[in-house]
């Protein structure tokens, strides 16, 4: 393991920590009065009614399929940007095919509507 | 390099020098690294106590108002009574709340935060870990915030929170990929993943070069802190303040210290991939760093003061209509300018160029089509066809 990876990992753990710091200083200051009045659901003054997990739009659904889509492309763009100064003419024709791809893909989903809010 | 700019890595060498009579090898990087760990952590916490009186005191300024003034000069004491005042506040966790998630979300929402600064520039040869994927290891921890949004908001049990989780997670995978895009840009022009490369690589700050991938980058960020004009998981006047509602006390804090937090990675960031990061002429590298950083969060303060907050349509449709499309155009003419004309001068002109042009065209357009839709409905409206 390099100095820099053993770096990272160190950090990580005491990133992690840091907060639950935080949390344990809190929980030595601070009042402990509940009361169930406290730990209902706040609506504005509303009593709650029904299921918390309403049901949502399809919409948010797609946009997300999407996303999926696309960020998984992007991955690979990303070592191909890295080495595009070392590599010659046809790094640039397999780039311009690949984005190519990837914005036919953006243009069928725009032209079937997905990407209407309604 | 002068010698207020080595003056860091001098006190380093000294230090190392210290504990090398004493200790083995390991042992001295090991304590090293120690001393890195709290550096960076009084890095990324001391400019939170910075912001939250800064940023009160700029919106005041906005709304003609004097802001914090009383505690202490100029109200400085403000963020330490702050402080205090959230340490003695009660835990509330509601009986509908998934108990473990509810806890350990808020701690989520600030680690991803806290991770970025290790790859962060901060001066010549102050970089805490120079990973030789560095940006990419920044940008995939950065992604991490949405399954904190998820976390504090499934667990809370509550149906604002809920509404504000499904406009968060489509808002944050949106703005994911513009800023992606923009980032390749970074990274194709500058030949490698390393943040210390692409600050090398900056003889002309890419915000000169690239300004459509600077812009978007800067944007984009702002909508992965959720920040206005892309706040509208908070929407305090239809969803109340969403995703924290059912928070209180420190857990309601680590939001906050999160959002300022990432405030100043949004300064850090932007400056290292767009604006020459430590470079600068006469004044040592971290102070350029710190001037750079701290004018960019300015910027986002400043915007928070003038821009209205979008509506969720406008919001996904400013990224996948048009600032996807722009910036996957940008990319490969960006990548086209740089095989044929190389990467120096005439290059990165020719790259100015054809971004001004292309911003120019996408603007035109618009603006073209703005006009011709509002004189339609006007037309309407005066003959009646409504």
């Amino acid at each position: 393991m390099s100095p820099n990876t053993a770096f990272v990992v160190i950090y990580v753990l005491v990133a992690i920590i840091f907060p639950f710091l935080a949390f344990t200083v809190a929980y030595f200051l601070r009042p402990k009065r509940s009361n169930s009045e406290k730990t209902t659901t706040y609506e504005s003054g509303m009593t709650t009614r029904g299921e918390t997990w309403v049901r949502f739009r399809a919409q948010y659904f797609i946009y997300a399929l999407l996303f999926v889509l696309f960020d998984v492309e992007t991955v690979f763009l990303y070592p191909w940007a890295a080495a595009y100064n070392q590599m010659g003419l046809f790094a640039l024709v397999e780039g311009f095919l690949f984005v190519g791809i990837l914005a036919f893909g953006l243009a069928y989903a725009w032209r079937k509507g997905d990407l209407r809010w309604t | 390099m002068g010698f207020l700019d080595a003056l860091p890595l001098t006190v380093m060498d000294w230090l190392r020098g210290l504990l090398g009579q004493g200790l083995p090898a390991w042992g001295v990087e090991l304590v090293v690294g120690l001393i890195k760990v709290v550096l960076i952590l009084v890095v990324a916490i001391l400019p939170v106590i910075v912001l939250t009186w800064l940023e009160r005191k700029v919106l005041a300024r906005g709304q003609d108002r004097f802001g914090p003034n009383l505690a202490g000069p100029y109200g400085l004491v403000v963020a330490f009574a702050d402080a205090i005042k959230i340490l003695t506040k009660e835990d509330i966790i509601p009986q509908a709340a998934d108990r473990q998630v509810f806890r350990f979300a808020p701690a989520l929402v600030l680690i991803p935060t806290l991770l970025v600064f290790t790859v962060v520039p901060m001066g010549r040869g102050m970089i805490a870990a120079d990973l030789n994927v560095g940006i990419l290891f920044a940008v995939a921890i950065g992604s991490l915030a949405v399954i904190a949004i998820i976390a504090a908001t499934w667990s809370s049990g509550n149906k604002y929170s809920l509404l504000s989780m499904f406009r968060s997670v489509a808002q944050l995978v949106s703005y994911e990929l513009p800023m992606a895009f923009s980032v390749l840009t970074v990274v194709l022009v500058s030949g490698g993943l390393s943040t210390v490369r692409i600050v090398e690589a900056q003889v002309i700050p890419f915000a000169l070069v690239m300004p459509i991938a600077a812009v978007t980058y800067f944007l984009a960020s702002l909508a992965e802190a959720n920040r206005s004009p892309f706040d509208l998981l908070l929407g305090e006047s239809e969803i109340v303040a969403g995703h924290n509602l059912e928070y209180s006390g420190m857990r309601f804090a680590m939001f906050y210290i999160g959002e300022y937090a990432h405030i100043f990675v949004i300064g850090a960031l932007t400056t290292t991939l767009f604006l020459g990061g430590y470079q600068g002429p006469i004044l040592p590298g971290y102070m350029w760093f710190l001037i750079k950083t701290m004018a960019v969060v300015y910027v986002v303060l400043w915007i928070r003061c003038t821009w209205p907050r979008m509506r969720i349509d406008q919001l996904l449709d400013f990224s996948w209509k048009l600032l996807v499309p722009l910036n996957l155009a940008n990319l490969m003419l960006v990548a086209l300018v740089f095989k044929l004309a190389g990467t120096g001068l005439l290059g990165s002109l020719l790259s100015l160029v054809v971004n001004v042009g292309l911003l120019v065209a996408v603007g035109t357009f618009l603006v073209r089509r703005a006009r011709s839709s509002t004189s339609r409905r006007t037309r309407a409206l005066v003959l009646g066809e409504v």
